[in-house]
């Protein structure tokens, strides 16, 4: 493959002693590695060349396909296509080359995209993202009415209940976020509690620590970082789980088989969700005041029994309900957002990628805007 | 390195999947400008085999010697240098879907050759239009083309730094025959021209018969015969008979017969 000369290509045009003709002198390797300034000669040469011209080939050293492509675009297909005429002594292997570049290129350039201004973009940008939340709205709303149809259609059936998807999806999302839960409830109802004594102090009324942490444990927080947690966990997994299957063609299988995606997919994960979270909700609040009584105990030097005392004596069971009521409506959202942002995802990598960001955070955002407005709702009603 | 020598010399390669040995002791070369078909039934390790020699899969024992240097011993950065000069297609196209299909062909010519944005796109375009895609494809998404399209971009990006050995596994698989036999001619004249070496993995018969000079089987979990495809086809084995002389081994022969009559 080596050829003695390894000088980079050239191209030259001598004018000769007949009229308006000239020779035009291809030399030196014609390979990637001159690309750039073959090109630039290229350019300026291809205006002066004249179909009169005669081609000196002789000279040429390495080429390659990029060199072929140059030689084409300087020369003209047409040109090429008749190379054995005017340069019967170049190798046939390279003729074939040449011929066979020439033959690809012969067709007309495909329009180039066109310039667009910045402004219009960034326009554009705007108007494609508001269209393209109120779409989102609209989908997530005919996608939760597609899923409890399928629900009610299934339920009286319970020969199609998929109850190993069921169990092992309650597994995956209930049982293996047990730790997590626990740990950052355990955390933040320690952290409240601190907080709470620290402001508490100034009027002497340390002992209603105990009050706020079982308060906003019951009322708020349990379920709502057991939701935040379970939106950033599981709504990503389910996104990822059914945007890969999609990726695969799975889903397409699935619906060519007669089944139907909703019910193999959907359900078990929502029904999944439906039951763990609530219980995941409980564990989080139960964590929770532990936290707030551990540092009581240690550093308020509220004993556990007085704790218990004050829990049992001025906590009503309807906090515990108004907190744990809302969890299945997350769940449900967590769950179909995941799954439905799963379905959105197209073939590519960077589709499924960023469905599952977008799962993530729109379950994240609904669980804190329903958690504001039913606070505000369970406020009003004096619940 | 004299011009005689294997561009690839792999000597007892073991590959082991658990309990599963998918190669035992394989040995096999691959010569300079030959293009060499793979041949044997699913699961015996042609893909493995592949994906070893161009370094994507540790073998458990065995050397691999890819122009002349020992794959398997060399530092990072001098694999990569050597990588470059490879070029493979993957089964399934393996494009970049956040790419389209220009930006896909000029990355290794912008990373590895150095070439600015503008011409490395230029030549890329030229690439595509050389595997034979149209020039309005240039600026799609893989998730917009078809199997057989995709796997001709995947054509174009494997052929853009001109590779001295090029890798294809199943490349005319889910190409129409029309299209299957270019591809086919278009490797021919690209091997001629430029000389390189073809490592081609397939099940087409066709392909086999026109553009393969050496044929090599794998079964029992080593290279069974590596050969011309005329001695292959007259190798006694129970599988390569079956291969060869079935009913679409034997209408794949009377195919090329026809072609080299006059």
């Amino acid at each position: 493959m080596t050829h003695p000369s390894s000088l980079p290509g050239t191209v030259q045009r001598k004018l000769t002693t007949q009229a308006g003709a000239a020779t035009l002198q291809v030399a030196g390797d014609w390979t990637l590695q001159h690309y750039a300034p073959l090109r630039r000669q290229i350019e300026r040469m291809r205006r002066q060349l004249t179909a009169a011209d005669h081609i000196q080939l002789d000279s040429l050293g390495e080429l390659d396909t990029a060199g072929a492509g140059l030689l084409v675009e300087l020369l003209g297909p047409a040109r090429v296509a008749d190379l054995g005429e005017w340069a019967p002594q170049l190798p046939a292997e390279r003729q074939a080359l040449l011929k066979t570049v020439a033959a690809a290129l012969d067709k007309p350039e495909a329009a180039q995209t066109p310039e667009t201004n910045g402004l219009a973009d960034v326009l554009a940008h705007i108007g494609g993202t508001v269209a393209g939340v109120w779409d989102q709205q609209r989908t997530l709303l005919g996608f939760i009415g597609l899923t409890l149809q399928t629900l009610f259609t299934v339920l009286p059936n319970p020969r199609r209940w998929r109850m190993t998807a069921l169990v092992a999806h309650i597994e995956q999302t209930g049982l293996d976020a047990i730790p997590i839960v626990a740990l950052l409830t355990f955390l933040v109802g320690a952290v409240v509690a601190f907080l709470g004594a620290t402001v508490l102090a100034d009027f002497g009324a340390t002992i209603y620590t105990v009050n706020l942490v079982a308060f906003s444990f019951m009322r708020e927080f349990g379920v709502l970082l057991a939701a935040i947690l379970l939106a950033g966990r599981t709504a990503s997994a389910f996104a990822a789980q059914i945007g890969a299957m999609k990726s695969n063609e799975e889903i397409d299988a699935i619906r060519t088989l007669g089944l139907s995606p909703i019910e193999l997919l959907v359900l078990p994960r929502v029904l999944a969700m439906l039951i763990t979270l609530p219980i995941l909700a409980f564990i989080g609040i139960v964590s929770g005041i532990a936290g707030g009584l551990v540092v009581c105990s240690l550093a308020l030097d509220i004993s556990p029994t007085m704790f218990f005392t004050i829990l049992q004596r001025d906590i009503p069971l309807n906090h515990f309900l108004v907190g744990v009521g809302k969890a299945p409506v997350f769940a449900f959202l967590i769950a179909v957002i995941g799954c439905l942002e799963g379905f959105k995802a197209s073939g590519s990598a960077q589709s499924v990628g960023e469905h599952t960001t977008s799962s993530v955070v729109q379950s994240i955002f609904m669980v804190i805007l329903l958690d504001a407005v039913a606070a505000l709702f369970f406020m009003e009603m004096g619940w | 390195m004299s011009a005689d020598e294997p561009v690839i010399e792999v000597r007892g390669l073991v590959n082991r999947f658990g309990k599963q040995a998918v190669h035992v002791n394989l040995d096999l070369d691959i010569r300079r400008g030959e293009i060499l078909g793979v041949v044997g039934g699913s699961g015996t390790g042609k893909s493995v085999l592949l994906r070893s020699i161009v370094g994507l899969q540790r073998p458990n024992a065995g050397s691999i010697k890819v122009l002349g240097e020992n794959l398997l011993k060399l530092s990072s950065r001098r694999r990569s240098e050597l990588e470059r000069r490879f070029g493979v297609l993957f089964q399934g196209g393996a494009l970049f879907t956040s790419l389209n299909l220009q930006e896909n062909v000029a990355l290794p010519l912008i990373e590895h050759a150095g070439l600015k944005r503008r011409d490395a796109e230029h030549l890329a375009r030229q690439k595509l239009a050389l595997a034979g895609l149209p020039p309005e494809a240039a600026c799609k998404y893989p998730d917009e083309l078809s199997g057989g399209m995709v796997k001709r971009a995947a054509l174009a990006r494997a052929l853009a730094l001109d590779p001295e050995v090029l890798f294809l596994d199943e490349p005319t698989a889910g190409l129409d025959p029309i299209g299957a036999a270019a591809f086919d001619q278009l490797i021919l004249t690209l091997r001629d021209a430029l000389g390189f070496s073809v490592f081609l993995v397939t099940h087409d018969l066709d392909t086999l018969y026109t553009i393969c000079d050496r044929v090599a089987v794998l079964s029992h979990k080593r290279v069974l015969v590596v050969d011309t495809l005329d001695a292959v086809a007259a190798t006694d084995d129970e599988w390569i008979r079956e291969y060869f002389h079935g009913p679409r081994g034997r209408a794949a022969h009377d195919a090329a017969l026809m072609l080299e009559m006059p």
